[in-house]
């Protein structure tokens, strides 16, 4: 085993035990086990928004809209058909997946710029959906009335409503899923084309990849991931709103995405974390928190364009 | 903890967050009162402060601010100082619920008040009543929160929109007529406020035609050619904030005013502040005014908020003042901080008048917690004498009258065991 | 009914004028720089509150003449501290930091001027409807649509007969000759942004007139000009034009039969015409990379 994989196994093994053991250092450090939640579930988001970002190169800035689908998914479920969180979980990614799939096909031919804005655009016709069938929906009030369940395996229960705890090991357990199917392709071989269409896309092309399907099959897979995260962020709230799909929530993604450092696998976990507490943090002191986040996002872009990630590994070296 | 400074040090490790940290507590005046004393007791207050409704909610917590200050004077609940934690929803409801669980879980606070927005307000309820914490919503106006949605934990100062309907609907078809055209945001706040309209409406035999506006429009002219189309005598207008301000002006404008009268329930003395002299017409309903000559403490009150914000009291001041108030009394009453207890001790009680500031002694009703507070339907207007004089009372209706029986809310209370 | 309908599609054509307006000057700095100007909004904002400040001293015709060149000149300090360092970079990274900005120029409008909204008085004699059958041409609804025209005309001048239009439209098609031919392209951008700016300061001034003044009133307004844009085919201001207009009549018309739809039928039509013309209306081939 060489140095460098020997250090990836420690810094992998570091990471889960920081997220196994979050419930107890984040008390004692003035934080609470549902920021933790949520750090998970965004930064599922984040990373689902990297996944198509960071290794194929191609900005969607709608994404917001599948995380959002995802959330109405889990919550109509739990709602009018079935009382079952893992049914809700699994409806709420087929919802926010195969929209995406069937708009990713108007979205391939585009890049770029121009790829980023048809994505905004699109990501606010659910919104506006969303928004305005009321009836379904709750449009600007929200969809309510609906919360997990417990999850029972037979011979025992797991109370993941009443517990904050227990909920945030089932989160951790979703996350690990997605994450280890999301490392999973990025290491097959098609995973290493998607980088190959990051890297060179006429290259990919001369070398006869159908590089339209590539990237619609991997837009398609971060849209079932961003499902995903939608439906437990569902179940985090136990409540489901338009503005989980709108544009602005996209780019909060993205900046996760970006922050972190968007070449790196955990990057994004890391930047929704900085995010999340950051803006949980300011916006309990002081009133005009948007300033800073804005700041925030300026000095990112400005100063530490390949993220926190990114920075420290080229001090590093 | 125990000094009411907040630790929080996993982000000061990032120079990038401290730095931003040190910036905003030498830019801004932060929120956080600290109260003097060892250990304070706690309320929470989530409001949007920012987004669309920021003007009301920074409205309530300057309200909510004075009521701390004095009650600190005055011995503060159970002899210990309180402190007030207000937190941002951002108009969110993930967020405001968020908030409301971090309040809850690390801040240990021991009330809940908030929010402006109804949809953030019964989100925040099912996180309140999960852990038994005694919510007040100050400010969110939809008729579940005390009717289909209530919970034995939620009570509200604040009217419910059929109350505000109700109270001001006979004068529009005495004065104006019985013919109607509803301009209303498509959304449950909005017909909320259209169905008990139509329904005093239908009673009184008269006509209404209406249309639903999608939230945030800013152009309003299609729906005023149809309004003018339908040739109502009265035009509701349901529309809150600053669509209601685009659409009045627009109104004005087309010269609509000098066709029908306009009218609705809340005409908010911000949004009156927002809108030129010409679009300050039409009779509303306001659910608190500063001025009330003859009813003790109200004279007050205006004269203290208007040392801290430069204008007159507005009714989002009192709500938040009158929110923390009620629950320092009921407290400093029943010598506990056991929400059950309280929430049973609540139902029914009568505001004392230097907290109801109105007249007569308004209570929590026992069958939906809703405050019955009066309803002051009048006519709006350009100033005239003090700028904050934009609004004349003509009518106030009391709220057991205006909410109608506890039936027709839908609420049916459940108790914890 | 027909005169119903009538009346919705002239105003819709007067609503479209004031998207396109927005959307020239989002386009503008999308086909020469490529960077998606998110904080278009709050340059609007910017614009607004500027001649609110401003026009107790210098009234609305001063306000309306000051206002706009002020926003651009904020403007261009902001292109030359922040948006300058970011050309020939990734367009996400133009595309957070307007995003930011966006932010900031919303909280800081709070943090100045207050939450509350404003309202911004316009002269007496325009505030009237022109007759009472078309009550909703009012005077300062007509002046607006006049605005727009007289800022269209004067763009395509500009475009077309000086040196700098015509530099920008050759950048626009091929940015690196154009430097090759020793043209300031760093300049030649600058400018251009500030043009850009000038016209989203020049819609807020307008749009107080019209709707009062919010610090969050800029969000609302961006979305139509993005779809104008797309709808006309990014790269063409022409397409840009048609787009507004269109997309302007189109929720005007909705607006009658089906109100709920009316905000959610610009996405429908832009949808529509994707499907069947991928460029847009007026999208040239190449365009799209």
């Amino acid at each position: 085993m060489t140095a460098a994989s020997s250090r990836k196994l420690i810094v992998l093994a570091a990471i889960w035990v920081v997220l196994l053991l979050a419930p107890y250092w984040m008390a004692p450090l003035g934080g609470y086990t549902a920021l933790a939640t949520r750090v998970l579930v965004l930064g599922l988001a984040a990373m689902s928004v990297n996944f198509l970002l960071g290794f194929t190169g191609v900005l969607s800035f709608g994404h917001a809209a599948w995380f959002g689908l995802g959330a109405y998914g889990a919550g109509l479920t739990l709602k009018y058909l079935a009382l079952s969180t893992p049914l809700a979980v699994i409806a709420g990614m087929l919802l926010g997946g195969l929209c995406g799939a069937i708009l990713g096909t108007l979205l391939v031919r585009r890049r770029g710029v121009y790829f980023a804005m048809v994505t905004i655009a699109f990501g606010q016709v659910f919104y506006y959906i969303a928004f305005q069938w009321s009836s379904l929906t709750g449009g600007d009030d929200g969809l309510r009335g609906f919360a997990r369940q417990p999850l029972d395996f037979g011979l025992f229960k797991l109370d993941i409503l009443s517990d904050a705890n227990i909920f945030y090991y089932f989160v951790l357990v979703c996350f690990a899923l997605v994450v280890g199917t999301m490392g999973f392709i990025l290491r097959s071989p098609f995973g290493r084309t998607m980088i190959a269409i990051r890297e060179n896309e006429r290259r990919a092309r001369f070398l006869g990849i159908p590089v339209e399907r590539h990237i619609w099959i991997a837009f398609t897979l971060s849209c079932f991931f961003m499902g995903f995260a939608g439906a437990l962020y569902a179940l985090v709230n136990n409540f489901a709103d338009p503005r989980g799909l709108h544009y602005s929530q996209s780019g909060d993604f993205v900046m996760m995405a970006v922050m972190g450092g968007m070449r790196s696998f955990w990057g994004p976990l890391l930047g929704a974390a900085v995010f999340v507490v950051l803006q949980d943090y300011l916006s309990s002191i002081t009133v005009n928190w948007m300033s800073f986040v804005g700041l925030l996002f300026i000095l990112v872009v400005l100063f530490f364009p390949r993220g926190l990630l990114g920075f420290f590994q080229r001090s590093k070296a | 903890m125990a000094t009411g400074n907040r630790p929080w040090s996993v982000n000061r490790r990032t120079i990038l967050t401290s730095g931003a940290a040190i910036a905003a507590a030498q830019i801004t005046s932060p929120f956080i009162i600290t109260a003097r004393g060892e250990t304070p007791i706690r309320i929470g207050l989530v409001d949007p402060l920012t987004g669309v409704y920021a003007a009301i909610a920074q409205g309530e917590v300057v309200g909510a601010k004075y009521a701390v200050e004095e009650i600190n004077k005055s011995g503060g609940i159970l002899g210990r100082p309180i402190e007030l934690l207000v937190e941002d929803s951002a108009n969110d409801v993930g967020t405001g619920v968020q908030k409301t669980r971090k309040l809850i879980e690390r801040d240990q606070v021991s009330f809940i008040i908030g929010d402006v927005n109804s949809g953030i307000a019964i989100a925040m309820a099912q996180v309140t009543s999960e852990k038994k914490v005694l919510h007040i919503v100050s400010g969110g106006h939809t008729d579940p929160v005390t009717g289909t949605s209530c919970s034995w934990n939620v009570f509200r100062v604040c009217n419910a929109t059929a109350m505000d309907a109700n109270a001001i609907a006979s004068t529009l078809i005495e004065k104006f007529g019985k013919k109607w055209y509803f301009l209303t945001p498509d959304y449950a706040y909005g017909h909320s406020v259209q169905a008990s309209f139509e329904k005093v409406l239908k009673a009184a035999g008269g006509t209404s035609g209406g249309s639903l506006v999608p939230l945030g429009t800013p152009d309003y002219s299609s729906y005023l050619i149809q309004a003018k189309a339908y040739n109502p005598q009265v035009l509701i207008n349901v529309m809150g904030g600053g669509d209601q301000v685009a659409s009045l002006k627009q109104f004005v404008q087309f010269g609509l005013d000098k066709q029908m009268a306009v009218g609705g329930t809340l005409f908010e003395l911000e949004s009156i502040r927002a809108v030129p002299d010409a679009a300050r017409i039409g009779w509303w309903t306001m659910e608190w005014w500063w001025d009330q000559p003859g009813v003790p403490h109200v004279a007050e009150f205006n004269a203290a908020i208007k040392k801290i914000t430069g204008g007159a009291a507005t009714a989002r001041n009192w709500f938040g003042y009158a929110s923390v108030q009620t629950l320092a009394l009921i407290a400093n009453q029943e010598k506990t901080l056991d929400a059950p207890k309280l929430a049973r001790a609540l139902s029914g009680f009568k505001l004392p008048p230097q907290i109801a500031l109105q007249p007569g002694s308004p209570s929590y009703r026992a069958g939906d917690h809703e405050l019955m507070s009066t309803v002051f339907v009048g006519e709006a207007h350009p100033p005239q004498g003090d700028p904050d004089n934009m609004f004349t009372v003509r009518n106030p209706v009391p709220g057991e009258k205006a909410a109608g029986s506890v039936e027709e809310t839908g609420c049916k209370m459940q108790w914890p065991a | 009914m027909t005169l119903l309908l009538l009346f919705n599609i002239t105003n819709g054509l007067i609503v479209g004028a004031f998207y396109v307006l927005m959307a020239l000057g989002l386009s503008l700095i999308l086909n020469l720089s490529n960077v998606i100007n998110f904080a278009h909004g709050g340059f609007l904002v910017i614009g607004g509150y500027i001649a609110y400040a401003i026009s107790p001293y210098v009234g609305f015709w001063g306000a309306l003449l000051l206002a706009p060149p002020l926003t651009a000149v904020i403007g261009l300090v902001v292109e030359r501290v922040l948006i300058r360092p970011l050309y020939g970079r990734d367009p996400l990274y133009s595309l957070l930091l307007t995003f930011g900005l966006a932010f900031m120029i919303e909280d800081l409008t709070r943090f100045i001027f207050g939450p509350q909204g404003k309202p911004f008085a316009i002269p007496a004699f325009l505030a009237q409807p022109l007759s009472n059958e078309l009550f909703f041409i009012t005077g300062y609804r007509l002046f607006m649509v006049a605005m727009v025209f007289v800022a269209i005309a004067l763009l395509f001048v500009l475009l077309r007969y000086t040196r700098l239009g015509i530099r920008i439209r050759a950048g626009t098609l091929d940015l690196e000759t154009v430097a090759a031919l020793g043209i300031n392209v760093r300049l030649l951008r600058s400018l251009n942004f500030a043009v850009g700016i000038f016209l989203a300061g020049l819609s807020g001034v307008l749009a107080a007139g019209q709707l009062g003044l919010e610090p969050t009133m800029g969000t609302g307004l961006l979305m139509p000009s993005f779809i104008a844009i797309i709808v006309g085919g990014i790269g063409s201001l022409p397409g840009t034009l048609v787009g507004g207009l269109l997309i302007g009549v189109a929720s005007g018309v909705t607006a009658v039969f089906f109100p709920a739809a009316s905000e959610a039928v610009i996405y429908v039509l832009m949808a529509v015409i994707l499907l069947t013309r991928p460029r847009g209306l007026f999208g040239e081939e190449g365009m799209m990379g």
